[in-house]
């Protein structure tokens, strides 16, 4: 009612105001990252496709889901193993935002990875340990008690199963990122990411590399440590996301070890499927060795996290 | 206390108008973009924001061998149909919907894992200043399960 009798002096005066907090709403995501990019000029092989970055344009970094995490893993022929799993009694360990956002990461990957291999109530269980992650870190409704109902009734529909998993992802990443919680969806995007990793790498084993499935799927997560990077630098002065960025740039020093050559792209569109396949060739240089070393340090970063 | 009032008013909307317009995004690429996406399995993550006539943005994702994707970018009602790009490592355009009577969906599989760009820009429909339009774009990522 009082709004009536603001004078039109103030009325324009809270109009301006309006206007500046639109762009400041429709910008803002857009100046930090100009500000960031700056402190990301140092380019090195590989990262060809970001050199033209442009600082007035808003710009996303996208990495592999844990649902999509999970269907790689199981694509490049990985066999379901429980043990892999961080245990769920460790989630009554995690009290602190970081502990939190990555083991949210962590166990919504274990989640993917359970459902895919049809582990219904592995699923369940890890699903009330992300839940738990998601309450601690004040995430509201992403994940609730329908949801978990929701996943016991359809045990045996797996596309209703990845649907909600998808849903739930969704809910706690615009969550965090439509309240200005950056930092903290970057460190859940990134623990789920180092658990893909580490499942992968400890799946491999002592197996040989060469012509190797899960091998190839792993020395291509070269790919997305540059967006791990990128992500992780855009949030960096979160002093939990620059410990992160401390070990995510050490696995990349392996990482850097590794050679994939791809050749050009050509797109073919396939007249009935409208689906195009980008044809092209890619050779990886790998040796025993640096797998090792990158098993090695995947274990160690992960268990860093999920301590 | 009627300054203290129209003062806390005028801060509410500073902090409150940013929020919504993203809280707004939400509910757009749930409720609007998602089903774009089907038959596919939405990957879970999420990418949109209040974009204007003219403003452009860059998503980079790597996409992998053997997995078939759908590309899906919707703008709100407000915008005009929305352009967008894929482009690879080498800046060679791999698809461009202006060529597909602005589609909103891109269906492709990959022979080699690829890092690739999508570029996206909303077009400025010539209006007056006062008359630019904002709303909501966004990007989302689908695949299928072998």
């Amino acid at each position: 009612m009082w709004l009536r009798n603001i004078s039109v002096k103030t009325g324009s005066f809270l109009g301006l105001l309006l206007a500046l907090a639109m762009m400041t709403g429709c910008r803002s995501e857009g100046s930090k990252n100009t500000s960031n990019e700056q402190n990301t000029v140092d380019l090195t092989a590989g990262d060809e496709i970001f050199e033209d970055l442009n600082e007035a344009k808003k710009v996303f970094y996208s990495l592999p889901s844990p649902l999509e995490t999970a269907v790689l893993l199981k694509s490049a022929g990985a066999k379901y193993n429980e043990s892999l799993l961080n245990p769920l009694s460790n989630a009554n360990n995690y009290t602190t935002n970081r502990q939190m956002a990555l083991n949210l990461g962590i166990f919504s990957t274990d989640l993917s990875f359970a459902s895919l291999f049809d582990q219904t109530q592995t699923s369940i269980n890890y699903m009330q340990a992300a839940k738990k992650m998601a309450d601690g870190l004040g995430i509201l409704d992403a994940i609730d008690q329908t949801t978990i109902d929701r996943l016991e009734e359809n045990v045996n529909n797996r596309d209703e199963l990845m649907n909600i998993i998808s849903e739930t992802l969704m809910s706690s990443n615009s969550f965090l990122l439509e309240n200005e919680r950056k930092a903290v969806a970057s460190i859940v995007l990134v623990g789920g990411w180092v658990e893909g990793l580490y499942i992968a790498t400890q799946l491999v084993g002592k197996s040989p590399v060469k012509e190797n499935k899960l091998v190839e799927r792993i020395v291509e997560q070269k790919f997305s440590l540059e967006i791990v990077l990128r992500l992780l630098e855009e949030n960096k002065d979160n002093p939990d996301v620059e410990s992160i960025l401390e070990q995510m740039n050490d696995l990349k020093k392996t990482f850097d070890k590794i050679t994939i050559k791809t050749s050009a792209i050509t797109p073919v569109e396939d007249p009935k499927t409208k689906v195009t396949l980008l044809k092209s060739k890619s050779e990886i240089q790998i040796t025993q060795e640096i797998f090792d070393e990158l098993r090695e340090k995947a274990k160690n970063i992960r268990t860093n996290f999920t301590l | 206390m009627k300054k203290v009032l129209q003062a806390t008013l005028a801060i509410a909307i500073l902090v409150m108008v940013p929020l919504n317009g993203n809280a707004q995004c939400k509910g757009f690429a749930k409720k609007i973009c998602k089903l774009e996406l089907t038959p596919y399995i939405h990957d879970g993550n999420f990418h949109a924001a209040v974009l204007v006539e003219g403003e452009e943005a860059e998503l980079y994702k790597t996409f992998y061998s053997d997995q078939e994707y759908r590309i899906a970018i919707c703008g709100s009602d407000a915008l005009p149909p929305i352009e967008f790009k894929v482009i690879d490592a080498n800046k060679n355009v791999l698809y461009d919907n202006k060529k597909n009577n602005y589609a909103k969906t891109w269906d492709f599989k990959l022979e080699s894992s690829q890092q690739l760009k999508i570029y996206v820009k909303v077009p400025s429909s010539g209006s007056s200043p006062d008359a630019i339009q904002q709303g909501c774009v966004a990007i989302m990522f689908g695949f299928k399960e072998k």
